[in-house]
């Protein structure tokens, strides 16, 4: 079993597949719940969410041995990533599949990315 | 394989098997080990034993058979004597146990072992990696190309494409591409998908001599395809495609020029691949199920059925491009509809389809040459000169190129 990270990016400001009437908002809501049920009933729900814009962001570096935080976000991207979900998936195409329904729920593409290790780093 | 192996290999057939065998061989080594770099170094080797085995023992009855068995058991000791194997060893308990036995040849053409190459041609394919990637991985682990033939045949440098394979091989290993055939309802377009690298590879073979071995080598796979997928008639159908475009080749060029359809010596065209053609074709029509690979081949068929160019069942050619755009409606297929009704309908009646296409195939020479031949036809010369200037400015390939530069003298003697 592998975990894959599908995330969605939006332009700052807008949302992804944001829906403009509250029917539409309410329908939105309605399948996006009805894949995660789907989701955690087959047991490939690991974790997933919704992020704050940019605007919400900060970057802590380092910069002559002290610690330095910094307002904004860490790419200066046109686009940033908007909500992910983490999964459990035995291929790459159990996880498309997930991704082609995320995309079929809130209209807007998925990106699929493997994870190289999961969980706590073993001294 | 080394350039040395090779040399050596020719005097006891180890290339001939080669050819046939690597594919199997790295496609059952893959299924084996699960891992693609592990299973190309093992058949390497096994090659290399074979050279120096085969020249004094002989060639064995079952030369593939022998070429996966002492490429696994070569895997197998790579495994044990190195730490980073040492965790795959151990899943692979069973795998290795039978390697201390007697050597039990694997034979290609049985049950899990025949359907290797075939899950191994689906991750080729996968829609997760790009086209080129399609084509370098089709190429090198299913043809048993050198990274230096695949390079050479796409005009980039050795280096790039060992990188371009390295890249792919890493994102099969890492996003966990599966290794097996896509089940329904993926099929038909994961099909779709392996057949069109399959095509491109063999197009792109018909660009010049030197990369004659991708024309037989995209023969060679759509042949084991439709081997493996007997009840795929687009498979039947992409075949007899290249069957019968291969039938031509002879005559496609002269003087190292392009020769049109209309003027090739049809004396020069191979009988033995159109008659093959041919029974692909009618096979697929008995089926009844067309699709764009199997309407192409019929339209070729209807080509290579003609004694001249003036012989050609027109008629029936236009109506297969009509049903070709039907399920395909692309600028291509709309060109070469547009070239088939010129020969109907006239010059004019050509021109006017070509020219509602021309802003979507306006990169593409052979439209602006088909443009050229319509209003040459038409008494523009002016403007049919525009035209192949513009086509000869395009062209990829010396024939056509060649072809292109004798239109223009034509026309500026005329």
């Amino acid at each position: 079993m592998s975990q894959y990270l599908l995330s969605t990016y939006a332009v700052e400001g807008e949302v992804p597949g944001a829906p403009g009437t509250p029917e539409e908002m309410g329908a939105f809501m309605e399948r996006v719940a009805a894949l995660e049920a789907e989701m955690a009933a087959s047991g490939a729900f690991v974790f997933g969410g919704a992020l704050h814009g940019p605007d919400a962001a900060t970057v802590v570096g380092v910069g002559d041995g002290d610690l330095v935080m910094t307002d904004g976000p860490f790419v200066e991207a046109k686009e940033h990533i908007a909500g992910f979900y983490i999964i459990n998936a035995d291929d790459l195409d159990a996880a498309l599949a997930w991704a082609g329904k995320v995309v079929d729920a809130i209209g807007h593409p998925i990106e699929v990315r493997p994870f190289r290790a999961t969980g706590r780093v073993e001294a | 394989m080394t350039p040395a192996v090779a040399a050596q290999g020719e005097a006891t057939g180890v290339e001939r098997v080669f050819r046939e065998a690597y594919g199997q061989a790295v496609a059952t080594l893959i299924r084996v080990f699960g891992d693609i770099t592990l299973a190309e170094d093992a058949v390497q080797e096994a090659f290399a034993v074979a050279a120096d085995r085969w020249r004094s023992d002989g060639v064995p009855p079952n030369p593939a058979g022998w070429i996966v068995t002492t490429a696994r058991n070569r895997a197998i000791d790579d495994l044990r004597r190195s730490a980073r194997g040492r965790g795959l060893h151990e899943r692979l308990g069973a795998a290795a146990t039978t390697s201390q036995g007697p050597a039990t040849e694997e034979r290609p053409g049985d049950g899990p072992v025949r359907d290797d190459q075939l899950r191994l041609i689906f991750t080729c394919c996968h829609p997760a990696l790009r086209t080129e990637h399609h084509v370098a991985l089709t190429l090198r682990l299913l043809g048993g190309l050198s990274v230096e033939e695949v390079a050479r045949s796409f005009l980039v440098s050795e280096p790039a494409m060992a990188k371009r394979l390295v890249r792919a091989k890493y994102k099969i290993k890492a996003a966990k591409i599966p290794y097996r055939v896509p089940e329904e309802p993926d099929l038909p377009e994961r099909l779709r998908s392996v057949l069109s690298v399959l095509y491109l590879i063999y197009n792109t073979g018909l660009d010049g001599p030197e990369r004659a071995r991708l024309r037989s080598e995209a023969i060679r796979l759509a042949r084991a395809l439709v081997k493996l997928m007997p009840d795929e008639p687009e498979a039947a159908g992409l075949l007899a495609l290249m069957m019968l475009s291969e039938s031509r080749v002879p005559a496609r060029t002269a003087e190292g020029a392009l020769v049109l359809l209309r003027d090739q010596d049809r004396a020069k065209w191979d009988r033995t691949m159109i008659e093959e053609g041919h029974a692909i074709v009618h096979a697929c029509i008995r089926r009844g199920q067309p699709g764009p690979f199997q309407l192409q081949a019929a339209i070729q068929a209807v080509h290579c059925d003609a004694d001249s160019f003036e012989a050609t069942d027109w008629p029936q050619i236009a109506a297969l491009y009509d049903h070709l755009f039907s399920v395909m409606p692309t600028p291509m297929v709309a060109l070469n509809r547009a070239i088939a009704i010129a020969e109907i309908e006239g010059p004019s009646a050509a021109l006017i389809t070509l020219d509602a296409i021309a802003p979507d195939l306006d990169n593409y020479h052979l439209m602006h040459a088909a443009r050229g031949t319509m209003l040459r036809r038409l008494g523009r010369p002016d403007a049919a000169r525009a035209a192949f200037a513009r086509a000869a400015h395009l062209a990829a390939t010396e024939p056509d190129r060649r072809f292109l530069a004798r239109q223009l003298q034509e026309l500026a003697q005329a």
